[in-house]
């Protein structure tokens, strides 16, 4: 099927399940410990040993010798796999770095071997008894020094110009010239790269724990130089992603060869320590700002540009993207700039571009604001766009983002903030309220599906989509009960395995609204396909209580399949309505902070998100998205960092009692309001995506509020006391 | 980790008997530290002689009209005691604003005072530390230095004693009574029982091999308002950039001491003359000799604004 024109109304727009706030269906299996992660499966052909994975103890340079002869000595050992006897390994289009260093090392903790053994803590103790000596090289691990030279990029990272950014900011009589720092940082999600790996003959199957079954299946194959037809894929339940498990990471490969070395399946969890530098990262970026306005508040000039490193071959923070397309303003720049740097790999991290560019644009649209004497609502208001500013003649297909302002502002109580800062005393506390733009484009990924009706009435659903603890296995229920005229209960979802139709996977919000628009199309197929064997006109058909009734016959779904399973497969493709409008979500984010005069510590108190994104297929699933959102938006604007050594080029809190992510006691009441929407041009679910909506802008709301609580900017994240605890008010 | 042998003492003698005999042994208690730094192999023991079984688990009166703690009280039975809420509130509030509610059920007294440092890099077994390996440097130094010590360190080493108990334990003037393994016992205050590091960071108290804490003493109620402030990045579950433990009076006058900075925990008792003249008076005697690092000097401002909200919290 493919989605080339607006959609009309369809079986979904009874909205009898979607849109109603289904209770998880998986909800069970994981609260009582049922849900089998990657590390926990026992459908394996014979008992696992477990491999112990070594990383590279610096961050670049050879390594000198590599002695493992103790270890293969020592109790329980099975197999001792590096680039030494490893096969000769391929490395997938999406890994930057290799996930089997040696001789070089391209970043610390760098996988350079496993070591395989009968259980767990001899894996490990014999891993710890393997000597390596290493030649460091010189490496570039700051990103300040490795500015000057960094590189723009081309195709959808490539500079944009519009109008005469340079003239009309020169000649703006109002501007703001700033720049802004964000850190690196991790996607801290609560399960470890995991897998459990076995080959029968040639053929290798994986437990695992990935976002993306189809690239991971693919990347796997390149890897190791194998055919992708050989490798089985499965990965039913995740413990979160967040982007990080986007690509296939070294605990699969290292379970693939430990395995083939030892003839057995091996299991590997990656502990955490060696996590933060192993894998990828959210890249730092330096971001330059230059807003010019007339004095009524009318932006006129917008310039963003954006510094961030990589290893060689690796790729940007596009943190200026959204900038090309929140505010109007005829004049405009950004631009992309990539430093080679060594530390680990920087990638994807939920809301990659976004998350960090609204960090910095909606601190300096607060910052522009006050220099206009305006409400930074209303300023925003002011420069609303309903076109793409870059392309005048390209529409937003919906953009309610000055309804989200609008409605935040009046149920926050915004009207109560004061405008100058440091103003608002509670005891020993500052008290302050901040606003930002929430902002994300809607991506539509091909999604297949398989759908079948069995005699009994029930519909099963195969997909390779993946549920990272989003709720896909709920909102893809729900989508087929709605087509097939069924409650949730006769629908059973079968998702995470490289044998069932390819689906658009986990990442850039893409999932939810592709992954169901697929369903959709194997529903709309099997749909046909029982009318058919009715003896009921296709077109004519209504599928209710699961009844199939046309005109005033009516048939039990379940007799459809009376002669035999019905089994439909189709694929949701889409046609040109992404280029012809802008897709996007919007939302307004709404904080209220206070900080201690004394000691600087901030406690944010109150939050609210109000989000504009289509059709909200299941508002509970999709408000536990958005809360769960502004809590990593509070971690990003408050604790969380990456904190590099420049000299040994390597993240030194990597673990987490290091790396901080908030706690309970840092999140106060979070509302989040959906508006009622649905776009007809974005897809048959008329729905987008809010997984990342809710991280966009958050981090700049508690930055403002922070501000205003106490009058001191901070532009270099995280907001941590440090950096402002001298210039709050003096205490008595 | 590497594999070890395992025993259960009988008695305080016998446990320390079997730990002085054996270079390879080390006591435990919770093991809620020494588990975690074993699976690191930060620390090797090839024995571990468990104390769980010595009777030291009861909080007594003192003859003197103190408390005696002993070692294998809880973090949380210690926090929740009635006599230690009503005349020490310092040192539950210190304790419950330490780790979380499970740990804390497994911390005891002995092995809270022996926890060892949260430096970063003393974590990673690939850099030089010589807490960990003496002798091998100190990768902190020129480093991320952001959360170690202002004061007490050294050129060899400038990590911080992470323990929120042991700033509460200072400032109430608390003693550490010992057994070694020919039964004789000692009493050490804790103001002595905390080493600075000089050049010798690995050795950080003055337990003898073998020797083993049986109990801590406090002497009779203070008095006064009991104040503990941990600040840090997040709201709970995190160790302290700063931390502050008073026990002030009515009139202003009171004691101090400092967590998050020193490698002890910190008290002057220079410093706690000057409480009656404010914050900034008692903080810059107590910090006098701060060499602090340009990523954590904020910790001299940041103890001097904690303890002037003590302050002002006591005179209101
Ligand atoms: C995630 C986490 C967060 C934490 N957060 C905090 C915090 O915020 N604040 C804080 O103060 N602490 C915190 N802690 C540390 C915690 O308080 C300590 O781990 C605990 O107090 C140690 O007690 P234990 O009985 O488990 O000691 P063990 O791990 O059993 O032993 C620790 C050391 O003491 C020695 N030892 C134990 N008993 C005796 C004895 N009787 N005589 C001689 N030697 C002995 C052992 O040989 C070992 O060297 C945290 C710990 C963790 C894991
Ligand atoms: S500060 Fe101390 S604990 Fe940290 S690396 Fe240096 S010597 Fe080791």
């Amino acid at each position: 099927m493919k989605f080339d024109t607006p959609a009309g109304t369809n079986p979904i727009d009874a909205m009898k399940v979607i849109g109603q706030a289904v209770d998880r269906v998986d909800g069970k299996l994981k609260t009582t410990g049922q849900a089998p992660y990657a590390y926990e499966h026992g459908e394996v052909p014979a008992k696992p040993a477990y491999g112990y994975v070594i990383g590279a103890g610096i961050a670049k340079g050879r390594i000198a010798s590599f002695h493992a002869e103790e270890a293969r000595r020592m109790p329980g050992v099975l197999a001792i796999v590096s680039a030494e006897n490893a096969q000769p390994l391929g490395k997938g289009n999406m890994n930057t770095a290799k996930l089997l260093g040696g001789p070089n090392v391209d970043h610390y903790h760098q996988a350079l071997a496993v070591v395989v053994a009968e259980s767990f803590e001899q894996a490990r103790s014999a891993a710890n008894a393997v000597r390596i000596t290493y030649d460091r090289a010189q490496g570039r691990f700051d990103l300040a020094k490795a500015k000057p030279g960094a590189q723009p990029l081309t195709g959808n990272d490539a500079d944009t110009h519009t109008g005469d950014f340079a003239g009309a900011f020169a000649a703006a009589p109002v501007q703001l010239d700033q720049t802004y720092t964000t850190p690196d940082q991790n996607h801290a999600m609560m399960e470890p790269f995991a897998t459990i790996a076995w080959w029968e003959g040639d053929a290798l199957s994986v437990w695992t724990s990935n976002q993306m079954i189809a690239w991971n299946k693919r990347e796997l194959a390149t890897t190791l130089q194998m055919p992708p037809e050989k490798v089985h894929v499965r990965s039913p339940f995740i413990g979160g992603g967040f982007g990080g498990k986007l690509f296939l990471r070294a605990d699969a490969v290292m379970a693939a060869l430990g395995a083939k070395a030892c003839g057995r399946p091996v299991k590997i969890a990656m502990p955490r320590p060696l996590m933060l530098n192993n894998a990828t990262h959210r890249p730092a970026t330096i971001q330059r700002i230059r807003l010019g306005a007339t004095k009524d508040g009318k932006l006129t000039a917008i310039g963003h540009e954006s510094w961030s490193g990589d290893l060689p071959g690796g790729g940007p923070e596009s943190a200026t993207q959204q900038t090309k397309l929140l505010y109007a303003g005829a004049n405009r720049l950004t631009a992309l700039r990539l430093a080679e740097l060594d530390l680990p790999e920087a990638n994807a991290m939920r809301a990659p571009g976004e998350a960090p560019g609204l960090m910095a644009l909606e601190i300096a649209i607060d910052e522009m604001a006050e220099k206009l004497a305006m409400d930074p609502v209303k300023f925003r208001v002011l420069n609303d766009t309903q076109v793409d500013p870059e392309n005048p003649k390209r529409p937003f297909s919906q953009r309610n983002f000055v309804r989200c302002l609008e409605d935040g502002a009046a149920r926050f109580g915004w009207n109560r903030r004061n405008a100058k800062p440091a103003q608002v005393r509670e005891g020993r506390w500052l008290i302050g309220m901040g606003v930002a733009a929430a902002f994300r484009n809607n991506l539509n990924m091909t999604s297949a599906a398989r759908v079948r009706l069995a005699g009994d009435g029930t519909v099963t659903v195969e997909t390779d989509m993946t549920d990272i603890g989003t709720g896909s296995y709920t909102i893809i229920a729900q989508t087929a009960a709605e087509m097939m005229g069924l409650p949730v209960e006769k629908v059973r979802v079968k998702l995470g395995d490289s044998s069932f139709p390819v689906s658009a996977g986990s990442g850039g919000q893409w999932g939810a609204n592709s992954a169901t628009s697929g369903v959709y199309a194997a529903c709309a197929k099997l749909r046909d396909m029982a009318a058919q064997r009715l003896g009921m006109d296709p077109a004519a058909v209504q599928f209710v209580d699961g009844e199939v009734r046309a005109g005033n016959r009516s048939a039990a779904l379940a007799e459809a399949a009376k002669s035999g399973e019905l089994v439909a497969e189709e694929t949701m493709q889409w046609g040109d309505l992404g280029k012809k409008f802008q897709q996007s979500t919007f939302g307004a984010h709404f904080v209220e902070a206070a900080v201690d005069s004394y000691t600087g510590e901030t406690r944010v108190r109150r939050m609210l998100a109000v989000c504009a994104a289509g059709r909200i297929l299941n508002p509970k699933t999709a408000r536990s998205q958005v809360i769960g959102a502004m809590t990593m938006g509070v971690g990003g604007a408050l604790m969380e960092e990456l904190a590099v050594d420049k000299r040994f080029g390597f993240f030194v809190n990597h673990d987490l009692a290091g790396y901080e992510v908030p706690v309970h006691a840092d999140i106060p009441h979070q509302e989040v309001v959906f508006l009622d929407e649905a776009d007809d041009k974005v897809s048959p679910m008329k729905a987008k995506g809010v997984g990342e909506l809710g991280l966009c802008g958050v981090g700049a709301a508690v930055a403002n509020a922070v501000y205003n609580a106490t009058g001191v900017r901070v532009r270099d994240y995280p907001i941590t006391l440090d950096k402002y605890l001298a210039k709050l008010p003096a205490i008595a | 980790m590497k594999a070890f042998t395992y025993e259960r003492a009988k008695t305080p003698a016998a446990a320390a008997a079997a730990v002085a005999a054996n270079k390879g042994a080390k006591f435990i208690a919770g093991g809620t530290n020494l588990l975690d730094l074993m699976k690191l192999e930060i620390e090797t023991p090839t024995h571990l002689v468990d104390v769980q079984d010595l009777g030291l688990d009861r909080i007594e009166a003192t003859k003197e009209g103190g408390l005696r703690i002993g070692t294998l009280v809880s973090n949380t039975a210690l926090a929740a005691d009635s006599r230690v809420r009503k005349d020490y509130g310092v040192l539950t509030r210190a304790i419950v604003a330490g780790a979380s509610g499970q740990l804390r059920n497994k911390a005891t007294t002995g092995g809270n005072l022996l926890q060892r440092t949260r430096c970063p890099y003393f974590y990673d077994t690939n850099q030089a530390c010589n807490k960990r390996k003496p002798g091998s440097g100190c990768a902190a130094i020129g480093g991320f230095s952001r959360p170690l010590g202002v004061i007490g360190t050294s050129d060899a080493c400038i990590a911080t004693h992470p323990s929120d108990m042991a700033i509460a334990l200072r400032v109430l003037d608390a003693a550490v009574e010992t057994v070694d393994a020919s039964g004789k016992t000692r009493s050490v205050p804790i103001g002595e029982f905390h080493r600075l590091p000089g050049d010798t960071p690995h050795l950080e108290n003055v337990l003898q091999p073998g020797e083993l804490i049986t109990a801590v003493t406090l002497p009779k109620p203070l008095g006064g308002r009991h104040f503990y402030h941990k600040v840090r990045d997040r709201a709970s579950y995190a160790f302290a950039l700063v931390s502050v433990a008073a026990v002030l009076n009515e009139d202003g006058s009171g004691r101090v001491a400092f967590g998050g900075v020193a490698p002890k925990p910190w008290r002057v008792e220079a410093a706690d003359a000057q409480l009656r003249n404010g914050a900034a008076a008692t903080a810059k005697t107590a910090f006098a000799e701060a060499r602090p690092t340009h990523e954590n000097a904020f910790k001299v401002t940041l103890a001097e604004r904690t303890l002037a909200a003590l302050i002002a919290e006591n005179q209101a």
